[in-house]
């Protein structure tokens, strides 16, 4: 049924039309009810009649108020709706729906999805039969059939996680038969889109929808000068664009976590954004992917293979280090190839062992202590490869008839000289190397020389150990394997004395062949063909979303390598791939891969995925109706003479909407204000670690509980205070503990505590060692007072107010007793003090920092039942010491809050008769 | 601001303190029986020194103040000041029609009424006066009265709708009624002519809710009492205002034309006016500084 264009989806509903009528007549027969209201004056209203007696009807504008509310009601329940206008221009000829169903249209998918339902849809309507073709699958010829029973396939239909190919063979199993086309399409430049496009245009008309947002994509990451490069791709576009790029990786504790996020920016008119990102090498290690943040597609993720894996190499040489030339140093040539691309390790065996590097270098080292053997032993058993160079001292060493298990051959000692001054021999050169050798394929210089080595012991393995020889077939590389690690022996040294190897490139090539460096550029073809088979570990799914490739066969190494070439495909989908030594990450967007918008020529329809769905009449006589009807009970209470009030309460309902909200805010702010600043509240600083922060925390509680008994001062427990967050205003007193692993201040940090400072505040530094000439605590304090405006210091003098502001002490002993304690030096004259002294009259005598080393915490700390936590001294002395810590405490808490007072000369009989003059 | 006896004696000390003790007016009415505690300027029982003359026969020896009649040759007799207590009747109606108040924030008329009642006892029994309520215990004079005389008030509950003003059950100088007055007329009138045949003066305060003075209602409205005895059904209630306002004023003027012709105060207080202007008035009218 149609009407106007409107189609119903319930039209018997409509018939509800016919009851207004009857309607109009009931209601016009219950006029409003009227108002009942007390009124004691109401004796004076009796027998006043109405003037005019109206009929007691409803008005007839309420009734049409009503009649129409009533009317939308039942069109709307109706179901109209208006097909899109395009629609009724459409031919009869059968629809091929086409999705690309790559990577770039998994962040639109839902809404391409529903274009193609539409379209489904309004097919069922008009009874065209329909095929859906997915190009991201093998090419196939399309399968006409009914639009309903499409409904299911395309309902479930889903990206795939690869570029569509194949677009040649998709336009060759096109068949004969004439249709329409809609291509919902990621609109990228893919090659061969042009061909499958112009075959289309030979079978008719030809629809493109295109997602609302280009896609993002995300190149592999390289490593350039120590840092991530980062490159993020777009099709052209005139408007700049902030994306964060998120490094994934597995966290400590096994779990997948964001390590890393960095800020990449399109400028105007780009296609690239590049980011560089620095991390440490142990967080590096770890990264596992990439992936645009907010980007819900395969291409925005680009996994990680050991490319980025930047290797720790120990290097060991048993020469000490003298002061000769640099370049006879053992070590000289190893640490040149090395240390562009790895991580360098020095020290003992015992040392680096322990920080499990991927590669411990030997060079010429003999002798091996057996605890440091043994250790050595397990962590090449449990994957590291173990490289020795030869030497002098390698050379000259006897060895037993069993074998050094930290060689890979038998060494026969002395040696041999093949060149040189003193001998006939010429230098030897190297044969080309075998192909099961992992060097295969190095081209070997005419430079490459070598004059001396040391030989292996004749034995039958060692062809097979051996993975260079020199010319005449003397090994020069020989090599063990032993359980999942490895040694290797060059026969040469690592300088330049017995050969030219270590000055040629052959020397870096040689190292990154056994893995002993990164490699910046991803495995090499002959890795990848050599290296299978390689078997999937993980998936990028279509959504970005990581999935387990275990489950599926491995793959040889030529596919891969196409793969790699080209672009992942179905056989080979897109994924990390683990082979024998390496693993290589198989990415959608490959390294030069760009991001084009595709030309739509001009004959095809262009629309995009935010195109307007038909217009649904529902909703919006539905809510015509409930506007009618509101207006309905604004009328009625009008009649009725309750319209004030009524008035009264919508108004209170809208402005108690936004009300609870405002309230929410700042509460917390203002609940650690509101804290602050009941009463007196001791604060000392987070240092991070939490001991010592907890013993602040415990030695402040000892401290408000002595002042609450001795004194008037009656604190709130105390309060922990970071430097960085939290706002200092509230406090007249911090204590500070210092802390060796304690952060740096930020400069804002240091802008508020010198304002604390200036503003009559007070910090107590201590260092808690009992001395402040050195230790890394007091190294901490220096570094952590280096921007704070502190005037110069003296040690606590004795007739300083401290020392008489509420006890008369002369000492001032914490945990440890005797260092100094520092305060702000007494003025030379207080009656001249020269202008622009910061802190002579602004805080009224009272020195801004006090600075100790005392641990004075640790002597008040006392735990929640007030008992002392940590010992002081030793019997009744200690408990005395502990006493006069405590009084020490109370002094400086009297000389925060009531300043130079106790200075004033008033006091001086007082205290001189006090102490007995 | 509903009231327990405590807290309407709370609220009315307070307003009782805002104003000087009152001196109540010492009118010598002859035909009072009851003498109150001011000077009469006449001889009688007091404390005051009056005058001495000289003692006739009958006065006892006691009477006699010898020191006076030393100085001469007639003994004289030292006589006293009369003094006389004021009996001050007060009647709060605790009629249906006095609990309404058109707004939640102000208070009932009956509040009010209770509260002006009790703050100008305090001020009468400060003074020395004798207070009671109409109707109710006899008159007493000192402060600790105040509390039976509020809870007394409290006790008055009437349910009927409309007060009826009470005669004073005997010798009351002076009468205070304070109502909406929205009960029968002739019965206060009647009520007043008694009292004012006794000699007692008296004032009316008439209380109303603002909305009793501007019928802010429109639309089909069922008028009722407070107390649901009476209604009224209009279909337009704008059209009833100004007749129902020229009836209000017809009321008032019946009321001031009756008080003044006996020669009784009248004043118009609403409740959501201070009840201090109210108590002002109430002071002058006893005091006679209304006059």
């Amino acid at each position: 049924m149609s009407v106007l264009g409107w189609t119903f989806a319930a039209p018997a509903l409509l018939w509800g039309l016919l009851a207004l009528p009857i309607l109009w007549l009931i209601l016009r027969a219950i006029p409003p009810a009227p108002i009942r209201r007390r009124f004691p004056a109401v004796v004076l209203l009796l027998g006043l009649d109405d003037k005019t007696r109206t009929a007691d009807r409803t008005p007839w504008w309420l009734l049409l108020l009503r009649a129409l509310a009533i009317a939308a009601a039942i069109v709307g329940f109706a179901g109209p709706t208006r097909a899109p206008i395009g629609d009724a221009a459409q031919s009869d000829k059968p629809l091929l729906i086409i999705i690309d169903g790559g990577w770039a249209e998994a962040q639109d998918w839902p809404a391409l999805r529903d274009i193609a339902l539409e379209e489904l849809a309004s097919a069922t309507r008009s009874a065209r039969s329909v095929a859906f073709l997915r190009l991201t699958d093998l090419p196939q010829p399309p399968l006409w059939q009914s639009a309903d029973a499409l409904r299911a396939t395309l309902a479930a239909a889903q990206p795939a996680p690869r570029a569509p190919a194949g677009f040649a063979g998709w336009a060759a199993l096109l068949g004969d038969q004439q249709f329409d086309t809609l291509w919902i399409s990621d609109g990228l430049n893919h090659a061969g889109r042009g061909d499958l496009l112009t075959a289309l245009q030979e079978k008719g008309r030809i629809e493109v929808a295109l997602p609302a947002r280009a896609p993002l994509a995300l190149a592999p990451a390289t490593f350039e000068d120590g840092q991530i490069v980062l490159s993020a791709l777009r099709q052209p576009s005139a408007v700049a664009q902030d994306i964060t790029i998120l490094a994934i990786g597995t966290a400590p504790d096994g779990s997948e976590a964001e390590l890393a996020r960095t800020p990449a920016a399109f400028a105007a008119s780009t296609s690239r954004a590049t980011a560089r990102l620095s991390l440490p090498p142990e967080l590096r290690n770890r990264i596992t992917r990439f992936e645009i943040e907010g980007q819900r597609s395969a291409g925005a993720v680009s996994l990680t293979d050991d490319t980025l894996t930047r290797r720790k190499v120990a290097i060991i040489s048993a020469a000490a280090d003298t002061e000769g030339l640099q370049l006879l140093s053992p070590t000289h040539y190893l640490t040149q190839a090395l240390a562009p691309s790895s991580d360098l390790l020095t020290g003992s065996i015992a040392q680096v062992v322990t920080q499990g590097p991927d590669t411990i270098i030997l060079a010429d080292v003999a002798k091996i202590g057996a605890d440091e053997a043994t250790a050595m032993t397990d962590w090449i058993n449990a994957g590291g490869t173990l490289l020795r160079f030869a030497g002098p001292r390698l050379a000259g060493t006897e060895f037993e008839v069993g074998q050094d298990p930290l060689l890979p051959v038998r060494l026969r000692a002395g040696g041999r000289a093949t060149g040189g001054a003193m001998t006939w021999g010429e230098d030897k050169t190297l044969a080309p190397f075998a192909l099961n050798s992992p060097f295969a394929g190095l081209t070997i210089g005419p430079d490459v020389t070598v004059s001396a080595q040391v030989l292996a012991e004749p034995d039958p393995a060692l062809m097979e150990a051996t993975l260079a020889a020199l010319a005449d077939g003397t090994p020069l590389v020989t090599r063990k394997k032993q359980s999942a690690g490895q040694i290797v022996l060059f026969h040469v040294t690592a300088n330049a004395e017995w050969s030219t190897l270590p000055l040629s490139g052959l020397f870096v090539q040689m190292l990154e062949r056994l893995a002993v460096a990164s490699r910046s550029d991803g495995a090499t073809q002959a890795e990848v063909l050599g290296g299978g088979p390689w078997q999937p570990q993980r998936l990028t799914g279509a959504f970005a979303d990581m999935g387990d490739g275990t489950a599926l066969a491995g793959v040889d190494g030529d596919a891969l390598w196409n793969a790699k070439q080209t672009a992942p495909n179905g056989a080979v989908p897109a994924g990390l791939y683990l082979g024998a030594t390496r693993s290589v990450a198989l990415n959608i967007i490959g390294k030069g891969d760009t991001l084009a918008a595709f030309d739509w020529p001009a004959s095809v329809v262009l629309r995009g995925a935010d195109q307007a769905p038909p217009a649904q009449g529902k909703g919006p006589l539905l809510a015509g109706a409930l506007v009618l009807l509101a207006l309905d009970i604004i009328a009625a209470l009008a009649l009725g003479g309750r319209l004030a009030r009524g008035v009264a309460v919508i108004a209170i309902a809208l402005l108690l909407a936004p009300a609870p909200s405002a309230q929410a805010q700042g509460s917390a702010t203002d609940f650690a204000a509101l804290r602050a600043t009941r009463g007196v509240v001791l604060a000392h600083v987070i240092t991070g670690d939490a001991q010592v922060d907890q013993i602040a925390q415990a030695g402040l509680r000892g401290l408000g509980e002595v002042l609450t008994y001795r004194t008037s001062i009656e604190p709130e427990p105390p309060v922990a205070v970071n430097i960085e967050t939290d706002d200092l205003d509230f406090y007249p007193f911090l204590y500070w503990p210092i802390s060796a692993s304690q952060p740096l201040l930020s400069p804002a940090a240091v802008e508020k505590l010198n304002r604390f400072l200036r503003t009559g505040g007070m910090i107590m530094f201590d260092t808690r060692t009992g001395d402040l000439t050195s230790g890394p605590e007091q190294d901490m304090l220096q570094l952590l007072t280096t921007g704070l405006d502190i005037p110069p210091l003296e040690p606590l003098p004795q007739d300083h107010v401290l020392t008489r502001s509420f006890f008369l002490t002369s000492s001032f002993p914490g945990r440890y007793e005797g260092a100094p304690v520092w305060v702000e030096a007494a003025p030379q004259s207080t009656l001249d003090a020269p202008e622009g002294m910061p802190f002579r009259n602004l805080n009224d005598g009272v020195t801004p920092v006090i600075i100790g080393s005392n641990d004075w915490a640790g002597a008040w700390a006392v735990d929640e039942n007030f008992m002392y936590l940590l010992p002081v001294g030793r019997g009744f002395a200690g408990e005395e010491q502990r006493e006069y810590a405590y009084r020490f405490g109370v002094n400086v808490m009297m000389h925060v809050l009531t300043g130079n007072y106790k200075s004033d000369q008033v006091h001086v009989p007082a205290l001189l008769d006090r102490l007995g003059q | 601001m509903n009231g327990t006896a405590p807290n309407l004696q709370t609220q009315a000390l307070g307003l009782g303190y805002a104003l000087p003790a009152l001196l109540a007016q010492a009118q010598h009415l002859a035909a009072a029986l009851a003498f109150g505690a001011h000077g009469r300027r006449r001889a009688g029982a007091g404390d005051e020194f009056w005058q001495y003359r000289p003692a006739q026969a009958g006065d006892s020896a006691n009477a006699v103040d010898w020191r006076r009649s030393a100085r001469g040759d007639v003994p004289f007799v030292r006589e006293r000041e009369w003094q006389a207590l004021n009996s001050i009747g007060i009647w709060a109606d605790g009629a249906q029609s006095m609990h309404f108040a058109s707004d939640n924030a102000m208070p009932q008329k009956s509040d009010r009424a209770a509260v002006l009642a009790l703050a100008l006892a305090l001020m009468l029994l400060r003074g020395g006066e004798r207070v009671g309520l109409i109707g109710g215990a006899p008159a007493k004079t000192g402060r600790a009265h105040l509390g039976p005389l509020a809870a007394e008030m409290m006790a008055q509950k009437n349910p009927s709708d409309y007060g009826q003003a009470e005669m004073a059950g005997g010798r009351a100088a002076h009468l205070l009624y304070f109502s909406d007055f929205l009960g029968p007329l002739p019965a206060l009138q009647t009520a007043m002519m008694q009292a004012a045949d006794r000699g007692a003066r008296g004032a009316l305060l008439h209380i109303l809710d603002p909305i009793e003075e501007s019928f802010p209602f429109t639309g089909r409205v069922i008028f009722q009492s407070v107390g649901g005895s009476l209604t009224h059904q209009t279909q337009s209630a704008a059209d009833l205002r100004a007749r129902y306002i020229e009836r209000l004023a017809q009321r008032k003027d019946d009321l001031t034309q009756l008080s003044r012709s006996l020669g009784w105060d009248y004043h118009l207080h609403h409740t959501d006016a201070p009840a201090i202007g109210a108590l002002i008035w109430a002071h002058g009218t006893i005091s006679g500084a209304a006059r």
